[in-house]
């Protein structure tokens, strides 16, 4: 294999391809592509040692437009032609682009495998709740009741919460960004390029087509504050637009308080841990969900854990 | 034994046999494949031509003494011609009633069944749905039977070693195997060192095994049961050489495999995930596995055959073993592998179907799933293997030609030949055909698609290669560019580039050998594990007069040329497989010849006299020129 002694200073537009994206205008996939360039430039990864596996759907044709080395694999399955290009050449950088029905409905027992090998093997799935590809059908992510394409009545299942199905399977690297924050999102992927293991990021993404403003009142500037939950190790759950509300645990739950009210103060507030072992607050927190909670965003989990086909 | 295979009696009294079939059963538990196996390997080992055959249960453990738990290990063995594991037996070794009720069928007139008597208990009888003990009633007068004590003996000889009574009694197949061996002399010490290393990591078994073995042998040298010894005739040419061992189907497809990276000088990845009768596959791998072997197990076949079609497109040779309800999972990868045009080996190891079916029943009848059973145009090359050490040189051959024409190729074997073993020697692997990789041309602009001229084959760029960055996938192409297209031209264009690259791999075949009778009036056509009773079933029909010949392909797709013509010019050809007429459909289409079909779906392999018997009707002159 070739390897630079020094690599050449890439820019972002290095790593991108000749060929123009072909995603609806306006949709969360440009600046996932833009965030994802721009940390393989910080990341100063060779283009030649880069590789992106996805599967199908509108998020899957990511690898296109990447000047890298790319798969566009199979419904589902880009977890396993990303565990046996790592195992073959341990010394690529591979990373799955996902959605929502490829990664948790038809590639669910991939995404739960590939997590729980803890192979060093970076996924991140493109959430926006819906179809997009086959124009507008209920997935694993659709809010109940929601009137989609294949649920005229509203649907019916209860949706699967990414970032808790991760936790369960014992990734070593979980977190959730949004498309509206382009910095946060290049932050949180740098951290999961230097992280060795297994890494899964949900990112919350707008379907402009199909599902408008599925994110809106939790990413919008406006209401980000009061309805998003910046999570950061070392650091107390505090949220709020006087940044004066927190989590606090009560009969083993979280429970969201007043700083100031009834007694309470910032001292009594939470923690975030994402470096413990035991990943019982990031689940804790994993389950919560806007309007009834602020919805949390940012790094749930970052443990060092032995890396699958590596020695230990 | 009947004594009408005794050849010549030799001056030390020995009997003399060409032409042995012996079969050992019993409850699953009783070591009766172990006993087999080291049995068939000792006569390997002599110089004797050996094929076994295996049968057990697809449950772990049926109930004890069960009809349903009846495990059985069968070895023919003799100095020359022994193409398959024998029709019938001239020896039953039956550890319980169930296992002689189960065989006894299979029994020649007059031949020797030993029978461990301590086990024919009312319990174990009625659990065998004797109503009657066989061994007081009349219905055995057609064999010669010898009841043996070897239960009461192993435990005799155990006496006094503090071990329990149920592990004494698990030692009972090596009296059996003591026995035996004292029958067909083979050299107690090859089987005693084994016992040792076998069995080192628990020395007390060792002990209990020795003195057991020893106990039957003994046992036959003083009871006369046995008026005298026999001896298989041997072959001086068979006689073990260094590097020869025995081995398995599915034993062959591991050693190919790991050879035939070596020889690329690449890595080989195996993706595998547990399935009669593909399992040992991956688990015979596991004993290679380094920086350049690696093994997987997936979560599913699907995620196996994914995982090596990505080691692939990462530059290792990707490799996959299943059976049928696997390759039916990993169909849609393959198809991937086709139009991304990547390297990968399948090894298909067919059971009986369709759906679980008999899982661990032999069976040909993947074929048409191995061919056709995909989305779209999706011609691969589809190989087969005809005998276990066969599965070796398939196996190297398919990962030539995948790495070489850049596709997938299906290997087919079965379970007949995934458990069936016989003699084989290493080659040196500078002898195997030279398996290069094609390389980017460094003269033109980097293009993925671009083809080499002759093979049509594009080259192989591999992520961590300067340069050569691309992105691949299940999309239609451009074309040498390998962009993305909808358009009608490239699409007809790609179907065609990619059909006619595989049409290409004809130019590499040739047309299989023609035994039997020159100027035949029939030509036998098998494929795979069929070969060993088909080239028999040839030898008997030509000695009993008649004019037939036989071929056996191995490549199923593409054809060899010129196979049309050859048999256009047999008056009549008879397709003989283990399914309903996969082959035949498929030579029919091609060929548009009125061909006849021999069928066996009892997942079983072909008896010889089931062919000769057949052929011998086609020849009859009542149905001479008419259709059958």
């Amino acid at each position: 294999m070739n390897t630079q002694a020094e690599p050449i200073a890439l820019t972002r537009q290095d790593y991108l391809s000749s060929c123009d994206p072909k995603w609806c205008p306006g949709c969360g996939c440009f600046a996932i592509l833009r965030s994802m360039t721009s940390m393989f430039a910080q990341a100063k990864i060779p283009t030649h040692e880069q590789v992106i596996i996805s599967g199908i759907g509108c998020s899957s044709r990511l690898p296109y437009y990447s000047a890298t080395y790319g798969f566009h694999t199979i419904h589902g399955r880009a977890p396993t032609v990303a565990m046996g290009a790592k195992l073959a050449n341990p010394d690529l950088s591979v990373w799955v682009v996902t959605g929502d029905g490829d990664a948790l409905a038809i590639g669910g027992n991939h995404t739960l495998h590939l997590l729980r090998r803890n192979s060093d093997v970076k996924m991140m799935l493109l959430n926006n709740q819906i179809y997009g590809l086959t124009k507008g059908q209920a997935s694993p992510t659709t809010p109940q009741g929601l009137v989609t394409k294949s649920s005229p009545y509203g649907a019916v299942d209860k949706p699967i919460r990414p970032v808790l199905l991760a936790l369960a399977a014992g990734a070593t690297f979980v977190a959730r960004v949004h498309d509206r924050d382009v910095k946060q999102m290049e932050e949180v992927m740098l951290a999961a390029q230097n992280h060795k293991g297994a890494v899964f990021i949900e990112i919350l993404m707008n379907c402009v087509t199909f599902y408008d403003g599925a994110y809106e009142s939790v990413t919008d500037k406006k209401t980000r504050s009061e309805n998003m939950l910046e999570l950061e190790h070392g650091k107390p759950l505090i949220y709020g637009e006087n940044g004066n509300k927190g989590f606090i645990n009560k009969n083993g739950k979280l429970k969201s308080v007043v700083i100031g009210e009834n007694g309470i103060t910032e001292d009594d507030i939470l923690v975030h841990d994402a470096h413990s072992r035991n990943a019982g607050l990031s689940a804790q927190l994993s389950l919560l969900e806007f309007p009834r909670n602020p919805y949390p965003i940012g790094i749930f989990r970052q443990v060092d854990e032995p890396v699958y086909g590596e020695a230990k | 034994m009947t004594d009408d295979i005794v050849e010549e009696v030799k001056s030390n009294g020995r009997k003399a046999v060409g032409d042995l079939t012996i079969k050992f059963a019993g409850d699953s538990g009783d070591g009766i494949q172990l006993t087999g196996q080291k049995f068939a390997e000792l006569a390997s080992n002599a110089g004797e031509m050996v094929k076994t055959m295996p049968d057990f249960p697809a449950e772990i453990r049926s109930p004890i003494g069960s009809l349903g738990g009846v495990s059985g290990f069968q070895i023919r063995t003799g100095s020359e011609g022994i193409h398959t594991h024998g029709d019938e037996l001239d020896m039953l070794v039956a550890m319980n009633p169930a296992s002689l009720k189960r065989n006894v069928e299979n029994v020649k007139t007059n031949a020797i069944i030993i029978v461990n008597q301590d086990t024919f208990t009312d319990k174990n009888l009625k659990k065998a749905e004797y109503e009657v003990n066989p061994l007081e009633d009349n219905s055995l007068d057609a064999y010669r039977v010898f009841p043996v004590s070897v239960t009461k003996m192993t435990m005799n000889s155990l006496k006094g070693t503090g071990l329990s009574r149920k592990v004494m009694d698990r030692c009972k197949n090596f009296f059996a195997l003591g026995l035996i061996c004292w029958l067909f002399p083979h050299p107690s010490s090859e089987v005693e060192s084994w016992i040792k290393t076998k069995f080192k990591k628990r020395p007390e078994l060792v002990d209990a095994n020795l003195k057991v073995f020893q106990a039957g042998w003994n046992y036959g040298e003083t009871e006369e049961l046995f008026a005298t010894h026999y001896t298989v005739k041997q072959n001086k040419k068979l006689i073990k050489k260094e590097g020869t061992r025995f081995v398995t189907g599915n034993t062959a497809v591991a050693l190919g495999l790991v050879s035939a990276a070596r020889r690329a000088g690449i890595k080989l990845f195996l993706g595998g995930y547990p399935i009669t009768p593909a399992t040992e596959v991956m688990q015979e791998l596991l004993q290679y596995q380094d920086d350049d072997v690696v093994v997987f197990q997936a979560e599913d076949e699907i995620a196996a055959a994914g995982s090596s079609l990505g080691a692939s497109f990462a530059g290792a040779l990707g490799a996959t073993s299943t059976s049928g309800p696997g390759l039916a999972l990993m169909q849609e990868f393959i198809n991937l592998a086709v139009i991304a045009e990547l390297p990968l080996v399948i090894v298909n190891v067919q059971r009986a179907g369709p759906s679980t079916g008999v899982p661990t029943k032999t069976e040909q009848s993947d074929l048409l799933q191995a061919m056709w059973g995909r989305n779209g145009e999706s011609p691969i090359p589809v190989f087969a293997a005809a005998t276990p050490a066969d599965c070796y040189d398939v196996t190297v051959e398919a990962a030539y030609i995948a790495i070489k024409y850049m596709t997938p190729v299906i290997v087919m074997s079965d379970t007949y030949l995934s458990a069936s073993a016989e003699a084989w020697a290493e080659p040196n692997i500078n002898s195997l055909p030279d398996i290069k990789v094609n390389k980017v041309a460094e003269d033109v602009e980097f293009a993925p698609y671009r083809r080499n001229p002759e093979t049509l084959a594009r080259a192989w760029a591999v992520p961590g290669m300067e340069g050569t960055e691309h992105v691949t996938g299940g999309l239609e192409k451009d074309g040498d560019k390998g962009g993305v297209s909808y358009n009608p031209d490239d699409h007809e264009m790609m179907v065609n580039l990619r059909a006619q690259k595989i049409a290409n791999i004809s130019s590499e075949i040739a047309l299989p050998g023609i035994q039997g009778a020159e100027d035949a009036d029939l030509l036998i056509v098998g494929w795979g594990s069929t070969y060993g009773a088909i080239t028999e079933a040839t030898e008997d029909l030509n000695e009993a007069g008649h004019k037939v010949a036989c071929i056996q392909l191995r490549h199923i797709n593409p054809l060899p040329d010129g196979l049309g013509d050859l048999l256009k010019s047999y008056d009549k050809v008879l397709v003989a497989e283990n399914n309903n007429g996969q082959l035949w459909i498929k030579l029919r289409s091609e060929f548009l010849l009125d061909l006849q079909k021999l069928s066996k779906v009892r997942g079983m392999p072909f008896n010889v006299n089931e062919i000769t018997e057949r052929v011998e009707t086609l020849l009859s002159p009542a149905v001479t020129g008419e259709q059958v």
